[in-house]
């Protein structure tokens, strides 16, 4: 591991002032980023220590949505009251990441900006177009049974890992940084950057800056809604695909609907195709398949991810099922 | 700009505290083992993937091998060695005794403070994955076995001891629950 400064922060403006060295990193709970400084990934002079900044806070917004500080712990976001009865999904999601020890340590700011798990990426000895842009892409002709069936390119297939990020693309949150120049704001759908020739570039976020929070607008519709996940054993490991759903059914037709696949692409997938074709539509098992299948019509598979697009299909018809049910009681 | 690299740290190990140079690259697993002699935490994977290194911070289960240590100044730190009540065994070690919670017992502290932490975040309410309902409407859900094992899915047994772990970690929350 490359030596490193260590710089403890209190406020935002020192944060920003330590952080705009481009060889510097904020340092939320680590558990992305010492894992990449071991392996040698990522080789940062300066680490920021942000854990200590006033942005620990869950808070109502004026509109009745929420907003989240960036350092909150993914175990304090999972147990909020206001999160498990408004946006159950985005509980649900956190709670289907990682393990009880990470997720104390783990932030909201950190969890939105973890780097994928592509074995070729977290390899230094292996060539990744994400880790040195150029050296090709392994993964396609290699092991890529976790990798992207939707908005890939021959440049790049890995998937984005994040739970709680697909619960937040379904209920349409806006990331908020500040930096030297003054605060802005990323709706998630923008935040995630098309991968392209250059998936390198992962987020909008300009150079320096450093998220401060997300804001949940008022969505009643994610009272009912729900995350469910899918992996290789029955917990503590990454998705291979996972789906976030909340529907409001009046009279057998969609009112409307949310839809987001995690682990299918290089960022949490809101399905608006499928949503599109559901609303003012009837709520039946072969209505939501129709739809999952309208939006998967897009995907590209290669030989070892082919499984994924009927397993999304699946869970896709399972919940809003499962919902539909509910909502009919 | 030149960063130093190394510095004096304090940490405040099962009460007491420690000053001790590190460099910054220190995990506070590799400080607690090395530096400190506290060798009751174990070190697995080293990349978070195991929990045998779990301790608490400021009460709250963490893995030590992906904490740096100078990350750690301020905190209480909770290591295997001080969660006994001087030669009175907490109720999660009684428990791991008393239905063999362990065969090797390598990840076994790592299993302890972690069953700790679980039983409070319990009685705090937390939902977990297992938890059928998380609104706070459906009150908090029963230790039962399923949500054990999904609290304690963090923590990977090498030997197996999976079974016994589980009754371990549910004899202790009755007991701490009585108490
Ligand atoms: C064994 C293991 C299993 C896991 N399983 C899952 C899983 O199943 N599902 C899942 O979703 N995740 C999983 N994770 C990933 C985990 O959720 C992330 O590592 C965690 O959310 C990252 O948060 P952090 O605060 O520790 O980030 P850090 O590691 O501190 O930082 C990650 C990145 O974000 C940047 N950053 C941090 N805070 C800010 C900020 N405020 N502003 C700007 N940049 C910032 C850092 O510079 C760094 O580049 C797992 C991790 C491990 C080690
Ligand atoms: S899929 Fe992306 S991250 Fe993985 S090897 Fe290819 S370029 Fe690298
Ligand atoms: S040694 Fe820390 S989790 Fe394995
Ligand atoms: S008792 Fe041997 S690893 Fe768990």
């Amino acid at each position: 591991m490359r030596e490193f400064g260590y710089q403890r922060v209190f406020d935002v403006p020192d944060a920003l002032a330590f952080g705009a060295d481009p060889e510097a990193r904020y340092l939320g709970g680590g558990t992305n980023l010492v894992d990449l400084m071991k392996t040698g990934v990522d080789r940062p002079a300066l680490l920021v220590d942000v854990r200590e900044l006033p942005l620990d806070r869950i808070e109502a917004t004026d509109s009745g949505g929420l907003r989240i500080g960036a350092t909150v712990t993914n175990s304090d976001l999972a147990a909020h009251p206001e999160v498990r009865r408004r946006y159950p999904a985005l509980a649900q999601a956190v709670l289907a990441g990682a393990s009880g020890q990470l997720r104390n340590m783990a932030t909201v700011g950190g969890n939105l900006l973890q780097r994928t798990r592509c074995g070729y990426f977290t390899d230094s000895s292996q060539p990744c177009n994400k880790r040195i842009p150029g050296s090709g892409c392994p993964a396609i002709k290699g092991e890529h049974r976790n990798h992207a069936i939707l908005g890939a390119s021959e440049h790049c297939v890995a998937v984005h890992p994040s739970d709680m990020s697909v619960a937040l693309a379904a209920f349409d949150a806006v990331v908020h940084y500040e930096t030297a120049d003054g605060p802005g704001e990323l709706p998630l759908a923008e935040f995630y950057l098309p991968v392209g020739d250059t998936p390198h570039l992962e987020t909008a976020l300009p150079s320096g800056a450093l998220i401060t929070g997300i804001t949940l607008p008022p969505a009643p519709v994610a009272a009912d809604s729900r995350y469910r996940k899918v992996r290789e054993r029955a917990s503590y490991a990454f998705a291979i695909g996972s789906v976030a759903a909340a529907l409001d059914v009046r009279d057998g037709a969609v009112r409307e609907v949310r839809l987001a696949f995690g682990a299918v692409a290089s960022r949490p997938w809101r399905a608006r195709e499928a949503e599109r074709v559901l609303t003012g539509g009837p709520a039946t098992p072969h209505a939501f398949a129709d739809a999952a299948d309208t939006e998967l019509a897009a995907a590209e598979v290669l030989p070892h991810n082919r499984y994924k697009v009927a397993l999304v299909r699946n869970l896709v018809v399972a919940m809003l099922t499962e919902l539909a049910e509910e909502a009919a009681r | 700009m030149a960063h130093s690299t190394a510095g004096v740290i304090t940490l405040t190990v099962n009460g007491e505290k420690h000053t001790l140079p590190v460099d910054h690259r220190t995990t506070l697993l590799d400080a607690l083992r090395e530096r400190l002699d506290l060798t009751g935490t174990k070190k697995g994977c080293d990349l978070g993937q195991c929990g045998a290194c779990t301790v608490l911070l400021d009460g709250r289960r963490a893995v030590s091998c992906l904490q740096l240590a100078v990350a750690a100044e301020g905190r209480e730190i909770t290591t295997i060695e001080g969660v006994s009540d001087g030669e009175r065994l907490h109720p999660v070690q009684q428990a791991f005794l008393d239905l063999d919670g362990y065969q090797c017992g390598y990840c076994t502290p790592g299993q302890i403070c972690s069953a700790i932490a679980v039983i409070e975040e319990h009685a705090a309410g937390w939902p977990s994955a297992a938890t059928a309902d998380v609104r706070p409407e459906a009150g908090p859900p029963p230790l039962t076995a399923d949500e054990i094992r999904e609290r304690m899915s963090g923590n990977l047994c090498r030997c197996g001891a999976y079974v016994s772990i589980v009754q371990a970690v549910a004899q202790a929350a009755d007991a701490e629950g009585a108490a």
